[in-house]
């Protein structure tokens, strides 16, 4: 089980152990360890520590700070100074909770990986740890189908979904997952937790990237490991320059706060983002909208999409999914959507059952192809994105 | 089936100390700075204690500072020694984090050692002079046991630094080696009570030949104005009882754990692919005490390195089997961080992440090692797997 010290791993610990599992908890030791803020802080691992205590459950910290510098912060870094914008939450998931946690709690006997996510593994073969025979120990260590038949959902609480995080996964590693609260809504988790008395249950929800501190911010994070360059503000009508920003590598595509900048007492909105060449391409809220993202790195749930099959798209963790068409390099949304900046995750559902993820894939770039042809990207952008 | 060897981590308290200690928490509760018949009674017993103290460690009544454990002895040492300053203090790159950390928070210079984790005399002599105002090294070192040639070491400081002190971190060392004998050429001499039997939270900092130590807290005039503050009167009772008992028998220990230590080490490494001692064999080239067999590292100790397995996972599986043993140092959140010592000594990080520290101690039995000999090696092939 592994317990960040927040609610939700608290109480699927609890779920868990109450349904008679032999569970065991784990804490990663992601980052840092002088601050007293972020994911793997220490009073957030005393509270994992207390509540396994408290649910009787043993408890390990994990050291996977070298793992987590490597595989998360030093590719957060690279893509801001070729100006993507990253997801590290879901680069976390892919490499350290679903990678090496993964393999280590295989190589340690466990049949499955519990984590606190809002999200719903069903199906297949009932995978190992869904009827009862979780635990270490209890069997072969093997599901036999390797998750066929398995699919990933959305969790039952809507608003509280986390299945776009998980949505790079493959139904192999989802075969050894288990997503105890993903059928409770949040409001129950909390309910759950305070019922158990759990020091969690009032816990304000993790918000931020964890290796950020929260005072400090990301400008500062970023300024301490590479250079930060100014950059002009180019309208996309005019070409004219339009205000300058203090660090290009900082602005994400579609944003408008902090840009500063108003044309004909209009707000403007990032459209493209060159670090190379210093220049932030801005237009209207008109032109900040895409119905073409290009992609890249499709990994799937199942089988694969093919060329034109359609789906529902998710750009953000938050954000809404809308109908699209799949086309094997590129999403085509049926609406122009607000603008995906190159490096996010693209979350893809099933057309006929929107609640399950078929895919993910990352961003490249976003444009209006087969909507107005007013707003094109400079011819520039595109080859940035790809630096 | 339970098997503790991790008592270089902590020892179980001698009965003799925890019997010794109960009158102090309860009838005699006294305040030994005071002057009634209550506070004499506890008087008393810290004199008693400081006698015994000196009396095993090899020094004056008068030489012995009463603390709350090995870090503040250490911090006491390198902080308080009236030479101590900026860019005058040297240690050994394999000193604990108490001596390593206060040296570093004054800008001190650390000396590199040997793969065995042997301080490098050259290098010590080399970093020598007249402006060093105290030198560190630790009488063992408490990860991989490697004993250190401190008579070299204080020849090298008085010849190069004769105004420096001569600090020894002994913690690791009570009970195992002749303490009053070896540090006998140390001005200040760190001891913890709870590595030999006594309760935590206690220790002392010999300081020979009268030098007048800057206390690193400030208060009473406790401890003749070196360490202010109410004594622990039980704790301090505690550990002078445990470091008698501990010295009595220390012959008889050495011998009787040196022999299931080398059983342990030697069962293992036959046994298992790809095992070895991290600092090298136990019983040759070693700094003895005159009075036994010349060990190279103390007999407690049995520092292995694991080819292929990462330490947090064998912990685990050993844990699960009943097995207490530990590796590198916790960090503020009880992950594993890689040994400062492993890498002093040569080791990359990762192979740092493959060792881990199983240490005998007085109640280790047969019993304990056959349990260790029979589940390690199926543990590391299913971790190996």
């Amino acid at each position: 089980m592994a317990m960040s010290g927040g609610v939700d791993s608290s109480v699927a610990a609890a779920v868990l152990t109450e349904a008679g599992h032999d569970v065991v908890g784990a804490t990663l030791k992601l980052w840092g360890g002088a601050t007293d803020s972020g994911c793997c802080s220490v009073a957030d691992v005393d509270d994992a520590r207390r509540v396994a205590e408290q649910l009787g459950v043993d408890h390990h910290v994990f050291n996977f700070t070298d793992a987590f510098e490597e595989s998360v912060v030093t590719p957060y870094v690279v893509d801001h100074a070729a100006g993507r914008t990253p997801n590290p939450c879901i680069e976390c998931n892919r490499s350290i909770k679903f990678g090496l946690l993964l393999e280590r709690a295989t190589r340690l006997g466990f049949d499955a990986l519990a984590t606190g996510h809002h999200a719903r593994v069903v199906g297949g073969d009932g995978g190992m740890g869904r009827d009862g025979g979780m635990g270490r120990d209890g069997g072969d260590g093997g599901g036999g189908s390797h998750g066929a038949g398995l699919s990933l959902r959305r969790g039952s609480d809507k608003k509280k979904d986390q299945s776009y995080v998980l949505s790079m996964l493959s139904a192999g590693e989802l075969a050894r997952v288990v997503l105890p609260v993903g059928e409770m809504t949040k409001a129950e988790v909390r309910a759950r937790a305070a019922a158990l008395g759990l020091r969690t249950a009032d816990k304000p929800d993790s918000q931020d990237v964890c290796f950020i501190h929260a005072g400090r911010g990301r400008r500062s994070f970023l300024a301490d490991r590479m250079e930060l360059h100014g950059a002009e503000l180019v309208d996309a009508s005019s070409g004219a320059v339009v205000g300058t920003v203090p660090a290009g590598e900082l602005v994400t595509v579609g944003q408008r706060r902090g840009l500063g900048v108003a044309v004909d007492g209009r707000r403007r909105y990032a459209l493209s983002v060159d670090v190379a060449a210093r220049r932030i391409t801005v237009g209207t809220s008109d032109d900040a909208v895409g119905a073409r993202v290009t992609v890249d790195r499709a990994t799937w749930v199942g089988p694969a999409l093919s060329r034109r099959d359609r789906a529902y798209a998710q750009t953000s963790a938050h954000g809404a999914a809308a109908p699209c068409t799949w086309e094997g390099d590129a999403v085509v949304f049926d609406e122009p959507q607000p603008l995906v900046a190159p490096g996010q995750t693209v979350a893809l559902y099933d057309a006929a059952d929107p609640d399950a993820v078929v895919g993910a894939a990352v961003a490249m770039a976003s444009s209006m192809a087969s909507s107005s042809p007013s707003a094109v990207a400079p011819p520039s952008a595109p080859t940035s994105a790809r630096a | 089936m339970q098997a503790y060897l991790d008592h270089a981590a902590t020892t179980p308290m001698r009965p003799e100390s925890l019997a010794a200690m109960v009158p102090y928490l309860t009838e005699h509760f006294g305040n030994p700075s005071g002057s009634h018949s209550v506070a004499r009674r506890a008087r008393v017993a810290i004199d008693e204690a400081r006698d015994e103290v000196a009396r095993c460690l090899g020094c004056e009544p008068g030489e012995v500072v009463f603390t709350s454990g090995g870090t503040e002895s250490d911090n006491l040492a390198v902080l308080g020694a009236p030479g101590s300053g900026p860019g005058r203090v040297l240690c050994s790159a394999v000193e604990h984090h108490a001596v390593l950390h206060a040296a570093a928070a004054i800008g001190g210079t650390t000396v590199a050692v040997d793969p065995t984790g042997v301080v490098d005399l050259d290098a010590l002599a080399e970093l020598l002079g007249p402006d060093v105002g105290i030198v560190s090294v630790m009488l063992v070192n408490n990860e991989v046991g490697s004993v250190q040639p401190l008579a070299d070491v204080a020849a090298l400081v008085r010849a190069r630094a004769p105004r420096a002190l001569l600090h020894t971190d002994a913690v690791a060392a009570v009970g195992w080696l002749d303490v009053a004998g070896l540090a006998a050429v140390a001005d200040l001499v760190s001891v913890s009570a709870h590595k030999f039997g006594g309760p935590k939270g206690v220790g002392a900092l010999v300081v020979r030949n009268g030098p007048r130590l800057a206390p690193v807290l400030h208060g009473g005039a406790q401890e003749r104005g070196r360490r202010p503050g109410t004594h622990d009167v039980a704790g301090v009772v505690g550990m002078a009882v445990a470091l008698r008992v501990a010295t009595d028998a220390r012959i008889d220990t050495v011998t009787r754990v040196g022999a299931m230590r080398d059983r342990l080490a030697e069962g293992l490494t036959a046994s298992i692919e790809d095992v070895g001692e991290s600092a090298g064999p136990v019983g040759v080239g070693g700094v003895g005490d005159g009075l036994m067999v010349e060990r190279a590292k103390i007999a407690p100790s049995c520092h292995l390195r694991v080819g292929g397995v990462d330490q947090e996972e064998l912990l685990m599986l050993l844990d699960d089997e009943g097995v207490c043993a530990s590796a590198g140092a916790a960090c503020a959140s009880g992950g594993i961080e890689p040994s400062h010592v492993l890498l002093a000594m040569g080791w990359s990080p990762a192979e740092a992440r493959s060792a881990i520290r199983l240490s005998l101690g007085y109640t280790t039995t047969d019993h304990d090692i056959d349990h260790v000999l029979d589940v390690m090696p199926k543990v590391v092939e299913r971790l190996r797997a």
